[in-house]
């Protein structure tokens, strides 16, 4: 063992890289926020839990659950595109988890000039990011506008068109049977959203039979974006990109491309993103925003590198042992590469891979 | 072995009747049936390897990874809502979720109703949907007792014959949903064993099918 970063420290400085390769700067933003802006916007995030404080003025305050709202929120309203990265922590309860965490996130945000480029670039730089974590690495890309396009042309109702995006999001065809059975829906659409619910798979086999279905014009249109989408990204290189329409999310605030990322070996997804002009456009701004968040709390696990040992070297020296040799032999060892614990002989000892005693020269 | 198919069944006789499916589709484990006290079952030729879990921690093991699929109650995805694909109804197990109590009750609006219950967010999200303002009891086991001595006015729970109810002078007064087992799917595990885990339900559902046919 040598010093060095550990596999978490190397991936954060990998991204923030990747990121400012392309152009985005980081965003830094307070630990703060004032707590009416997750208040006017809860779906928003993915818990209700926030952790609140009252400031010294008596305002309502908040440890932030999310980046994405306050970004939103300092970004001036004019006609320029920004491009930013941020690492922040947010304090949030997981699901089903029973207390707040702080939890390490990176992501980006593009906001402004929203245009076919600019949302290829995103999802290669998600794409990129989970490379970045493991090989094994999947990005399932889905695009809101196939569900809601094919759900609005049927006439369905908002409770139903509700329940049909949860069905895809659980890939679960008999609630999906069940719901339009209930909602009235014609036996075309029917059919056409059972083909949906099961469609996944890579993009390069799964476009064509996406393509193939008799879509109604606006998720046709979605459709054909994808694959413009996908046509871009080749240009980038070959990622693992897998067209999945279980991947789905708040039609209030997200209407685009929508994607999640998944590496193999942590069993939840560790990035999610996708394109949200409606909270932007609730929010009072114009124009269009996409961007992703990557979940580095969730890479613990997977990172984590089990060590041997605490250290290379235990060097241990007796009470009459001259300091000065002591730090030499110190200074020596670090200096070849090692990693070094000095102390009394005869202490509890850090497990060590070599040990060597001053006074005696020994190795033990 | 990280290339076996991990298989969460509930403890129990559904879940020996979940496997007794499973095996039936090709996903035998023999030394599932001997009788011994072990949790962990593999059968490395087939590729599977099988745990048995108490039924309401088979949607964790699950959602958290340690299993790939799992079979699970409906009325245990209900309440906790885990993050997972829910691929198939395996029609087994079928029971209902009911709001139960006296046989002669009537809702007294003018007061928050008490309801006992093992099920809290479903009794929640049931009551909210009914604009119904409720104060629910949390309860672990034996939920007919609650009603019976005035603990609460009634109970949120699954009913298969309402025989219990009946014993206790109790009946069913409206159901909320109907419950039977579910495979579940860890989400990203499916990602990268889409076609194992694909196959196995197509494999399940067709069997399943035919059985229903016969």
């Amino acid at each position: 063992m040598t010093t060095s970063m550990s596999a978490f420290e190397r991936v954060s400085l990998a991204l923030r890289g990747l990121y400012q390769s392309y152009g985005y700067r980081q965003y830094k933003v307070g630990k703060f926020e004032t707590y009416d802006l997750y208040a006017r916007n809860r779906n928003f995030l993915s818990g209700e839990h926030i952790l609140t404080f009252s400031d010294i003025d008596g305002r309502l305050m908040a440890l932030k659950p999310d980046v994405t709202l306050s970004i939103i929120k300092n970004t001036r309203d004019d006609s320029r595109t920004r491009k930013m990265w941020y690492t922040e922590n947010v304090y949030r309860v997981p699901r089903n988890a029973y207390g707040f965490r702080e939890i390490v996130q990176t992501g980006l945000e593009c906001i402004g000039e929203v245009d076919l480029y600019a949302m290829a670039e995103v999802l290669m730089l998600a794409a990129r990011s989970l490379e970045t974590i493991s090989p094994d690495y999947v990005l399932d890309l889905s695009h809101m506008g196939i569900l809601t396009g094919t759900l609005d042309e049927c006439g369905a109702s908002a409770s139903i068109s509700a329940d049909v995006i949860a069905a895809f999001g659980e890939k679960n065809l008999h609630a999906l049977r069940a719901v339009c059975e209930g909602g009235g829906l014609d036996a075309d659409t029917v059919k056409l959203l059972e083909k949906l619910c099961v469609l996944g798979g890579p993009a390069a086999e799964t476009l064509p039979q996406l393509l193939e279905l008799p879509l109604p014009g606006a998720a046709r249109q979605a459709a054909e974006e994808l694959r413009s989408l996908c046509d871009i990204l080749n240009v980038f290189g070959a990622y693992r990109v897998n067209i999945d329409l279980s991947v789905t999310n708040d039609t209030d605030y997200y209407n685009g491309v929508i994607f999640r990322g998944f590496v193999d070996g942590v069993a939840a997804g560790v990035l999610s993103g996708g394109r949200y002009d409606h909270l932007l456009h609730r929010m009072g701004r114009t124009g269009g925003a996409i961007g992703f968040a990557v979940y580095l709390s969730e890479l613990e696990l997977l990172l984590s590198e089990k060590a041997a040992y605490d250290v290379d070297t235990l060097l241990v020296y007796d009470e009459g042992d001259d300091p000065a040799r002591v730090a030499a032999a110190a200074q020596a060892l670090t200096e070849s590469g090692q990693t070094v614990r000095v102390q009394p002989a005869g202490e509890a000892a850090v497990t060590y891979r070599l040990m060597l005693h001053v006074g005696k020269g020994e190795i033990v | 072995m990280p290339n076996m198919l991990n298989i969460a069944l509930p403890k129990g006789r559904l879940g020996e009747r979940v496997y007794d499916i499973f095996e039936a589709a090709g996903y035998a484990c023999p030394s599932l049936k001997e009788p011994n006290r072990r949790l962990i079952f593999e059968n490395e030729a087939a590729g599977v390897r099988y745990f048995w879990s108490k039924p309401s921690d088979v949607a964790i093991y699950v959602e958290r990874g340690a299993a790939d699929i799992g079979v699970a109650g409906k009325d245990i995805l209900l309440e906790y809502s885990p993050d997972v694909y829910e691929l198939l109804d395996l029609n087994m197990g079928k029971c209902r979720m009911c709001v139960a109590g006296p046989a002669d009750f009537r809702d007294d609006i003018s007061r928050t109703l008490r309801v006992a219950t093992k099920f809290p967010n479903i009794a929640r999200s049931y009551y909210a949907g009914q604009s119904r303002e409720i104060d629910i009891i949390k309860m672990n086991g034996s939920i007919e007792l609650a009603p019976i001595v005035g603990l609460s006015d009634v109970i949120v729970d699954i009913v298969e014959t309402g025989k219990t109810l009946a014993e206790n002078g109790l009946a069913p007064l409206k159901e909320i949903v109907p419950i039977s087992a579910r495979l579940i799917a860890n989400k990203a595990r499916f990602k990268f064993r889409r076609d194992e885990i694909s196959t196995l339900c197509e494999n399940i559902d067709r069997l399943l099918r035919e059985a229903a046919e016969e």
